[in-house]
């Protein structure tokens, strides 16, 4: 398998990043070694066994239905780059 | 000063030779005038603050053993009100709004915070150099690097910067920096620790643990940091012990296991010959020594290299310039504003691991890479579950080489080869440690120990005894 120019460009942009020419060159030459390295991986016989997802094979842990957290809108919109009106503003969206 | 121990200034302090006060200035001090680049934020004011509160404690007799210890946290761990970066431009500007667990746990013990230390970005890198922040430099020689990605809070305790560091390990970024600074480094069972406000690298994996400059001061931290968290959903309800408890138990009759792959091509002749001097130690004390087999451990690296990336690039979505961290000038639209903010906050190598993560993901890619590596995982974990039955810990390096230079390894698959012996622990969620066990080309060489699930009692107490009978841990470097 081998990853062309284009194929990492449509990588890139599903992951919401962007790279400039000699950045797309590097990457796709790094992505390449680093998935031929992984290829090793489709020689391990692994029928029957089952995908571990999880160190310790534990559940996700289920609590009672109740609020336990109070209203922080306001601090947490203090960190943000553009508030508005308790709203976070980004670029215009429908003209 | 700089050289004690925990145990050492809580003494200090209890019999008033030093006020906690005195104790910053002195390590605030020896931090200004560094040039290893270990801190990314320093917190003198809070610390100062901090330490005059312990001190009002010691003398009202409320001390405990941590009231007042000087730390370095690091910067991955959420801070209220302090910069909390991570390593990146992403985050250069983000004052965490709340705690995480692990700080405040650390802040009720009456600890007094130095400052944030330095780290590959987002924890992703063996060597330190990938910090929005520059590299750490080596203690012990500083055209070395101090190892990954945990590099700031180890070389803080290797250059007597701290008395002890926090640290966290997805693949062995506890670990290997300890190895590589010559110090002490607890990655515990996954799910001992909570990762409730410690920033996601790879979920599944993260664990924070203590660097200290011994196995005895790591079972005093680990008494604190550990327990469980309603706020993180894989916490485990698992009872926390006192570490200290079991240190002077004798390790007549240990069974250690030596896992033939960890002994192959690509290990330092030099660093082998540490570790096997080290091991005969062990049996010198009584332990009884075994070759065992851990025969998928070679696939631990395409395994970690698909489940670390993935995990990644599903955490790292969240930073899209919008409710936190950097944010691009002039965006266009709302798509310009997501790739441009993105791009020009995230570094080269956090970059290239979001996208072998939505590569694997993607439609069609998903059995072939993320399913299998799962799969594999298993593989690796079920060895490790064998050679428990038949004994008690395993031991080898914990990196193949000593530090390697500054700048000297650009390619990312190498560098990635660097972590073969950490990441197999991460990939099962076994606890492992690295202790100081001797030098090579004049830098430290760490002992890797792994032991089953929940043995960190056991690991400590097999660290402490090897260390009242050697004195690597207690060497420091020159220019110190």
């Amino acid at each position: 398998m081998s990853l062309s120019e284009k194929q990492v460009s449509q990588i890139a942009y599903l992951a919401r990043l962007s790279l400039n020419e000699a950045q797309l060159k590097d990457n796709t030459q790094d992505l390449n070694a680093i998935f031929s390295l992984v290829e090793q991986l489709a020689n391990i016989e692994t029928d029957g066994i089952e995908p571990m997802s999880h160190p310790l094979h534990m559940f996700q842990r289920l609590r009672e239905d109740v609020v336990t957290e109070k209203d922080q809108s306001a601090l947490f919109q203090s960190i943000a780059p553009k508030t508005s009106n308790g709203y976070y503003l980004v670029p215009t969206v429908i003209e | 000063m700089h050289t004690k121990t925990i145990v050492e200034l809580s003494q200090g302090l209890k019999d008033k030779n030093f006020s906690c006060v005195e104790l910053m200035q002195y390590y605030l001090n020896r931090i200004n005038q560094s040039d290893l680049n270990a801190f990314i934020t320093v917190t003198d004011e809070l610390a100062l603050a901090q330490a005059q509160v312990a001190d009002d404690k010691i003398a009202l007799g409320n001390a405990s053993i941590l009231t007042g210890i000087p730390y370095a946290h690091k910067d991955i761990f959420c801070t209220k009100g302090v910069k909390t970066s991570a390593g990146s431009k992403m985050l250069d500007t983000f004052v965490s709004p709340y705690d995480a667990t692990v700080s405040q746990k650390l802040n009720q013990a009456d600890l007094v915070m130095l400052g944030k230390t330095n780290m590959d970005e987002f924890a992703m890198g063996s060597s330190n150099e990938n910090s929005f922040y520059g590299a750490v430099k080596n203690p012990w020689n500083r055209l070395k690097i101090p190892g990954g990605s945990s590099g700031g809070s180890a070389a803080s305790v290797a250059g007597g910067l701290s008395c002890f560091a926090t640290g966290t390990d997805t693949g062995g970024s506890i670990r290997q920096p300890a190895s590589l600074c010559g110090i002490t480094g607890l990655k515990p069972t996954y799910g001992r620790i909570s990762r409730y406000g410690m920033i996601a690298y790879a979920s599944s994996l993260d664990q924070a643990g203590p660097m200290t400059k011994t196995a005895q001061d790591a079972a005093i931290v680990l008494n604190v940091m550990a327990g469980f968290d309603e706020k993180d959903s894989t916490s485990a309800e698992q009872k926390v012990p006192d570490y200290t408890s079991n240190l002077n138990d004798s390790i007549k009759g240990l069974i250690i296991g030596l896992p033939k792959e960890f002994f192959s091509s690509g290990l330092d002749d030099e660093v082998a010959s540490n570790i096997m001097l080290a091991v005969k130690e062990f049996e010198v004390m009584g332990a009884i020594v075994k070759e065992v087999s851990l025969p998928n451990s070679a696939y631990a690296i395409p395994a970690y290299y698909i489940v670390a990336p993935c995990e990644c690039s599903s955490n790292l979505s969240r930073l899209d310039g919008i409710r936190y961290g950097y944010r691009t000038k002039d965006a266009k639209n709302l798509e310009d504003l997501y790739l441009r903010s993105r791009s020009e906050g995230f570094g080269e190598e956090v970059k290239r691991r979001i996208m072998i993560g939505a590569y694997a993901l993607s439609v069609g890619y998903y059995d072939a890479y993320y399913l299998k590596a799962q799969k594999v995982r298993h593989l690796i974990s079920d060895d490790f579950k064998k050679v428990f039955e038949q004994v008690d810990v395993i031991m080898g390096p914990v990196s193949p080489t000593t530090a390697f230079d500054l700048g000297s390894v650009k390619n990312p698959v190498s560098m990635y080869l660097a972590d073969i012996y950490t990441l197999s622990a991460n990939l099962a969620g076994l606890p492992g440690m690295s202790i100081p066990a001797g030098f090579a080309q004049n830098l430290p060489v760490g002992l890797q120990i792994i032991g089953n699930y929940w043995s960190e009692s056991r690991l400590l107490n097999i660290a402490h005894q090897f260390q009242l009978q050697t004195d690597w841990h207690l060497k420091t470097p020159q220019e110190y």
